[in-house]
């Protein structure tokens, strides 16, 4: 009679255990993670060889991308705001340079004025062995006093009528614009950003694809389970949860290889790479992922993979 | 518990399976679906399942149509049943005991009491001894009460059964037929699609001939 009544007790409500819904909730992911996890160990070949190849098509964009903004902070730390360069005639005399001084300063358009004495630029020449024995046999200093000038408004065409306008000046021998090779370099910025972005673009269609293409197999080699499942009462939530795992897990696993691939490929090209920057005597140091952008590429990849697991159980549960 | 309401199934090349069944089951019953290779009895356990649909007809399990019901209303029908199937679909790369616990994991069953209740269900049919064993290595009698086992593990209400005792030796057979009487009497809903009639004496019998019920 004891047994009668515990059988009886649970065949009236209706799905056995709404007594524990927020168990469920974390029961029911609990599983599903699991399960993913069993099956991505369960076959380690294909799981390290799913990892690489998504790995690599994360690391490129993710690459590019590091590269890109060492290029930027590079050019950063050697001032990308144009300058203006005027150099006076070298017969001016220092009383011409303090006038000139002057005007710049008042100048509505000037945001700041550095002057450079003739005197200077010579002893910083000098500390060139070669130029030194040049220099030496002249019978006076060649180089004219010069003002470095940065403008409110670095726009291209205001920083044009500048120039003109200091070439008007009396005394003034030459204006040279100083922004062109860091123009040339923000264009090709731009357009390395698109490129990364492009490439992003594509290689994100594809890990989509890498994983609707495992999770389709993986639907395949369940089919059983999956039946058997339908058949006892599971929800498609149920069923699809652990490939959905799955996938997400993959993403992720894969992001984390990308971003291995980024640091190692950073380390290794450091050394040679702080040589040649310092033949063109810039000190600087390749930056690998900052950890934001890490964060993000891990996000991205586990978004990914989530969502080629679910456009795949979207195509291969449909008609089960 | 179970009304069928002039049912009939047709298979699609046209077949007919079931021809203008009426029945009906009150909840604590136990009837017994019996007839000739071919004659339906399938079909009536899959029907009331919901695993096909009627051509025609109401098949209604609690006061509800199954056959109208949504794609996302079936699991929760599914879960009222214990369903022995005549292939009985069990999952052969997990042991004994995993397959028992799968109906418990669907409904999200807590873990430690779930446990204790697949080691009961293994129990009641004899299969203690072998929760670890994977279910080719158990005899056919052993695998049709795994399969039982896991029918009656999350405590249905209502327990079907398609051909639970086939293929095996009258003592064997006498056995699951014990298991079946013993829900029953615990006030199971049992309805069982078999040959082997004579095994439920006391039980009411649904003969069917090609389709149609005959008395
Ligand atoms: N999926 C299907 N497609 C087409 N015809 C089917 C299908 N399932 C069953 N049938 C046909 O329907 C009829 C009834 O089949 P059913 O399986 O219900 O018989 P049964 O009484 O269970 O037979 P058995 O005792 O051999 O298991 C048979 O003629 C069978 O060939
Ligand atoms: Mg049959």
């Amino acid at each position: 009679m004891r047994e009668r009544s515990a059988w009886i007790t649970d065949a009236q409500s209706p799905d056995g255990c709404l007594k524990f819904p927020m168990n469920i909730w974390l029961v029911n992911h609990g599983r599903a993670l699991r399960i993913a996890l069993r099956r991505l160990i369960a076959a380690p070949l294909i799981t390290l060889l799913s990892l690489l190849a998504i790995g690599v098509a994360l690391a490129l964009p993710a690459g590019g991308q590091m590269l890109l903004n060492n290029v930027q902070r590079l050019m950063g730390s050697t001032s990308a705001t144009p300058q203006i360069s005027v150099f006076m005639a070298t017969d001016a005399g220092r009383g011409a340079a303090t006038e000139l001084g002057a005007r710049l300063k008042k100048h509505p358009a000037v945001k700041q004025q550095r002057f450079l004495p003739r005197e200077d630029t010579l002893q910083r020449m000098k500390a060139n062995a070669g130029l030194r024995e040049v220099i030496d046999v002249l019978p006076n200093n060649p180089f004219p006093d010069a003002f470095i000038v940065t403008a409110i408004d670095d726009q291209p065409a205001t920083l044009d009528l500048l120039v003109e306008e200091f070439r008007q000046w009396p005394k003034v021998a030459h204006v040279q614009l100083d922004s062109a090779w860091a123009r040339r370099l923000e264009a090709l910025l731009r357009l390395g950003r698109n490129v990364v972005t492009l490439l992003g673009g594509l290689l994100a269609t594809g890990l989509t694809a890498i994983t609707f293409n495992i999770i389709r197999m993986q639907v395949l080699t369940h089919r059983a389970e999956i039946e058997v499942s339908q058949l006892l009462g599971a929800t498609n939530g149920f069923i699809c949860r652990p490939f959905l795992y799955f996938g997400a897990l993959l993403g992720f696993a894969g992001g984390a290889t990308a971003w291995l691939l980024i640091a190692a490929a950073a380390w290794w090209l450091r050394t040679p790479l702080d040589e040649l920057l310092h033949l063109y005597e810039f000190t600087y140091s390749l930056q690998s992922l900052s950890l934001a952008d890490a964060a993000l590429l891990l996000g991205i990849a586990t978004g990914l993979g989530w969502l080629g697991a679910l456009l795949s159980l979207g195509q291969h549960l449909r008609h089960s | 518990m179970i009304r069928f309401d002039r049912v009939a199934k047709r298979y699609p090349p046209g077949i007919d399976a079931l021809s203008a069944l009426s029945f009906e089951m009150t909840a604590g019953d136990m009837l017994i679906v019996s007839g000739h290779s071919g004659a339906g009895k399938s079909t009536l356990i899959k029907l009331v399942a919901a695993i096909e649909k009627p051509t025609s007809g109401a098949v209604l399990v609690g006061g509800q149509n199954v056959g109208t019901l949504s794609r996302s209303a079936l699991p929760f029908l599914r879960r009222r049943l214990g369903l022995v199937l005549q292939d009985q679909k069990l999952l052969f790369d997990r042991s004994v005991f995993e397959n028992v616990m799968l109906p418990l994991s669907i409904i999200g069953f807590p873990p430690k009491e779930a446990m204790q209740r697949v080691r009961a269900a293994l129990d009641k049919v004899g299969l203690a001894m072998r929760e670890k064993a994977l279910p080719i290595a158990l005899s056919g009698g052993e695998q049709q009460r795994l399969a039982i086992a896991r029918a009656v593990v999350s405590r249905p209400a209502l327990l079907l059964a398609d051909e639970p005792t086939a293929h095996l030796d009258a003592e064997t057979a006498a056995d699951v037929a014990r298991i079946f009487h013993e829900f029953h009497r615990a006030g199971v809903t049992v309805l069982i699609a078999t040959y082997d009639g004579h095994l439920f004496p006391d039980a009411r019998t649904l003969r069917l001939d090609h389709g149609c019920s005959v008395a």
